[in-house]
């Protein structure tokens, strides 16, 4: 078997939008899967993602996204992103994609790094107990770039 | 493709999956586990054994399943297979390699 180039995947979400915090998470469990090491800095609305309290109730953006294809004044009537965000949840879990927090669990068991970003925990005022047990540490972006400290490894901003 | 290992001769894929698996034995599970730089312990053949079941079953596999296999835990199973765990333990297996990106 050819040994992968690429060695380290550091992805970096910033949004919480189903989408977007699914890419992150299927690609971060990918490079684990393939033998690359893989890490998540979660900031700005990316914390949604790993607060307690919130992360089994991300919603997939019904207005703005042409993909939807529905009106964006229809998509921002009441109930219908939540029923969107149900109906993608459903099809997912027919492809046996786990809920949020558990596809967290497996990530961190797998041995993928998650990381709150420092600034934006500060912003929004989180506290330790706001955020998921398997966190691994609050970092400046500054830290999370040291991280990328060796050859091979990529950055992703989703 | 026709590999040797040992007195065998097993038909693999380019990436050295068994396409035929009726030719796997536990010795050409061995040597393939060798290639990988890994030494089976009955912990490892639990897994294989598990992972073939799923495989006779049609059942897809996925790191979730591991998860919820009750064989061993998601942290375990990176421990025994470094690298890459499904990819490894299925070709060790004798079986083809995952299609699922889960």
């Amino acid at each position: 078997m050819s040994e992968t180039k690429v060695k380290k995947m550091l992805f970096i979400l910033s949004k919480a939008t189903l989408e977007n915090v699914y890419a992150a998470f299927v690609m971060a469990n990918g490079a684990r899967m393939e033998g690359i090491e893989s890490e998540i800095f979660f900031t700005f609305f990316g914390l949604e993602a790993i607060q307690k309290k919130k992360l089994e109730h991300l919603h997939v953006a019904t207005v703005g996204n042409p993909a939807m294809h529905m009106p964006t004044m229809l998509g921002g009537l009441p109930g219908v992103e939540a029923l969107a965000s149900k109906m993608m949840k459903k099809e997912m879990e027919k492809l046996d994609m786990p809920p949020v927090g558990e596809f967290l669990e497996i990530l961190s068991d797998s041995g993928c790094k998650l990381w709150a970003c420092k600034l934006a925990v500060d912003m929004f005022h989180l506290e330790k107990e706001d955020l998921i047990d398997e966190l691994d540490g609050v970092l400046t972006i500054g830290d999370f770039y040291n991280r990328a400290d060796q050859e091979g490894t990529h950055l992703l901003f989703i | 493709m026709d590999k040797t290992i040992g007195q065998a001769t097993i038909s693999v894929d380019q990436e050295g999956y068994l396409t035929d698996f009726s030719q796997w034995d536990k010795e050409i599970g061995t040597e393939i586990a060798k290639e990988q730089g890994i030494e089976m312990t009955d912990k490892h053949w639990e897994i294989i054994d598990y992972i073939q079941d799923r495989f006779k079953a049609e059942e897809p596999l996925s790191i979730r399943g591991i998860k919820k296999s009750g064989v061993i835990d998601i942290k375990q199973f990176y421990a025994l297979f470094p690298g890459g765990p499904l990819k490894k333990a299925t070709m060790i297996a004798g079986i083809p390699k995952p299609k699922s990106c889960i």
